[in-house]
C-alpha cells in the first residue's frame, strides 16, 4: 500500500485536486493507496505502507516549512519516501539542508548527472516552485536544471526528492519509484 | 480565502468554479473577450453570454477585451487579474486548466508576479470522468463550438448526456479526439449549474459550419426560474 501525504496547508483544500489526486491516479495502477493530511499520518500508517509519496502544493503554500516537528518521523523511517517539490523542500529542510530562492515554472529541462532507477536520459519536465535545496553531503544528487538540483537520494536511505512535478508529464518516475520498492 | 475564477463559460470554468465555491469564498469572475477566434488562452464562442452566467450566478465579473495577440493577450489577463485584486481583494486565481502546461504556466506566471495564489482544480482529471461528473451535478452543457474531423455540424447545439459522452470517448478511440475537449477541439457553454440561481434559455441561434470546425452562436438569451 501506498500512502500519499497532502502537503496543502489544510485538509481538503483546492490545491488536494491539483497536487494530491493525480499522484494517486498514477499510483492506484500500480498498487493500493490511502491519502493522509500532513496534520494526521500516524505510526500506524507509516507502518502499514510500503512507500511513502509526499505531494506538491501551491506556488505560495509554505505551511509545511513553518511545521517541522510534523515531519520528525522523515528522518526516522525506513520505508521508502519519494518527496515532490514541496515535498522534497520538506525533506531538505528535515534533514537539515539550506532552501534557497529559486523560481521556476513550466516546462524545464532536466539534466541527468548520474546513472539510477528512475529515470536513464535527460527529460523534460513541468516545475513550479519559488525555492530550492542546497543538499547535503547525505545525498546524492541525481539531476540538475541550469537554475537549481531537480532529484535527490539519501545515500543511506530509501529517501528521493524531485523538486519537478512528475505527475504532470513524467508519469513513468513515480511508477518506477512504486516498481522499484515493491521488488 | 476571496478567490476570483477566471471565467468563459464554459464547462471547465463553471466545475472550477463549483468546486472553489464549495471550499472558499467565491467573490468575482474574471473573464477575457478575445477577438482573436483561435486565441491559445481564451474559450471563444458565446464569450458575450457570460454576463448572463455571472448573472445568473449573482457574482459580479471582472470583463477586458484583447486583440488576441498571442503574448499581448496574457498583459491584458494580468491587468484584468490585477483589477479584480483592487476592486474585490482577491488572495487568488482559480483557472479551469485541464491539460494545458501552456494556460497553466502562463497563469501561475501572472499569479506569482501579482503575489496571488492560483488553484487548477481540474488539474490533470481524467476527461470522461469530468464529462461524466457534469451529468452527476445536474450541468445543463451544449456543445457550442467544433474545430476538428469528424466532429461536424450536427454535433453544434446538442447538450452533452451520457450518450454523447459515450460517442465522444468512441472518437477519442478512433480518430484520437480528447473527449472533454481539451485540444481545443470542442467547446461549450454552460446554460444550466447548481450554483445559478436561474438557468439561461437560449431564444434565438445561428450555426456557422466551414471546413472542419463550427460554432453554435447565441444571438439571444435570457434567465428564467430553474
Amino acid at each position: 500500500m501506498i500512502l500519499v501525504v497532502d502537503m496543502n496547508w489544510k485538509k481538503d483544500s483546492l490545491g488536494y485536486y491539483e497536487f494530491v489526486l493525480p499522484i494517486v491516479t498514477i499510483a492506484k495502477t500500480q498498487e493500493e493507496c490511502i491519502v493522509k493530511h500532513f496534520f494526521e499520518v500516524t505510526n500506524q500508517n507509516l507502518s502499514q505502507c510500503d512507500s511513502i509519496i509526499l505531494s506538491g502544493t501551491a506556488l505560495k503554500d509554505t505551511a509545511t516549512l513553518s511545521q517541522p516537528e510534523k515531519f520528525m518521523w522523515l528522518k526516522e523511517t525506513e520505508k521508502p519516501v519519494l518527496g515532490i517539490c514541496a515535498g522534497m523542500e520538506t525533506i531538505g529542510a528535515t534533514f537539515g539542508m539550506r532552501l534557497i530562492r529559486c523560481l521556476e515554472i513550466g516546462m524545464t529541462q532536466i539534466n541527468m548527472l548520474k546513472e539510477n532507477p528512475l529515470f536513464s536520459r535527460d527529460f523534460k519536465a513541468y516545475s513550479l516552485h519559488s525555492c530550492c535545496v542546497e543538499p547535503s553531503e547525505d545525498f546524492y544528487v541525481w539531476a540538475k536544471s541550469t537554475k537549481c538540483v531537480q532529484i535527490i537520494k539519501h545515500k543511506n536511505k530509501p529517501t528521493y526528492g524531485a523538486l519537478f512535478h512528475p505527475e504532470v508529464r513524467n508519469p513513468e518516475i513515480i511508477k518506477r519509484f512504486i516498481l522499484l520498492n515493491k521488488s | 480565502m476571496r478567490l476570483g475564477v477566471l471565467f468563459s463559460g464554459g464547462k471547465d470554468s463553471t466545475l472550477a468554479l463549483h468546486y472553489a465555491a464549495e471550499r472558499e469564498d467565491v467573490v468575482c469572475l474574471i473573464t477575457i473577450i478575445s477577438k482573436n477566434k483561435e486565441s491559445f488562452m481564451y474559450h471563444t464562442p458565446n464569450i458575450e453570454i457570460s454576463s448572463l452566467q455571472a448573472e445568473a450566478l449573482g457574482l459580479p465579473q471582472v470583463r477586458r477585451t484583447t486583440e488576441g495577440k498571442k503574448e499581448e493577450e496574457l498583459s491584458d489577463l494580468e491587468d484584468a487579474i490585477a483589477e479584480a485584486g483592487g476592486k474585490f481583494q482577491i488572495e487568488g486565481v482559480v483557472t479551469g486548466a485541464v491539460e494545458s502546461v501552456y494556460q497553466a504556466e502562463r497563469v501561475q506566471r501572472i499569479c506569482n508576479h501579482l503575489g496571488l495564489w492560483c488553484f487548477n482544480p481540474l488539474w490533470k482529471h481524467e476527461q470522461k470522468a469530468l464529462l461524466e461528473e457534469l451529468l452527476e451535478k445536474r450541468f445543463e452543457v451544449i456543445i457550442s463550438g467544433v474545430f476538428a474531423y469528424p466532429l461536424d455540424e450536427k454535433w453544434l447545439g446538442k447538450q452533452i448526456d451520457t450518450k454523447l459522452i459515450d460517442r465522444l470517448v468512441d472518437l477519442q478511440q478512433k480518430y484520437g479526439l480528447s473527449p472533454a475537449g481539451e485540444g481545443g477541439e470542442v467547446e461549450t457553454t454552460v446554460l444550466d449549474a447548481p450554483l445559478f440561481k436561474k438557468k439561461i434559455e437560449v431564444l434565438d441561434y445561428s450555426v456557422e459550419f466551414k471546413g472542419n470546425s463550427g460554432v453554435f452562436k447565441i444571438k439571444q438569451a435570457r434567465l428564467i426560474s430553474k
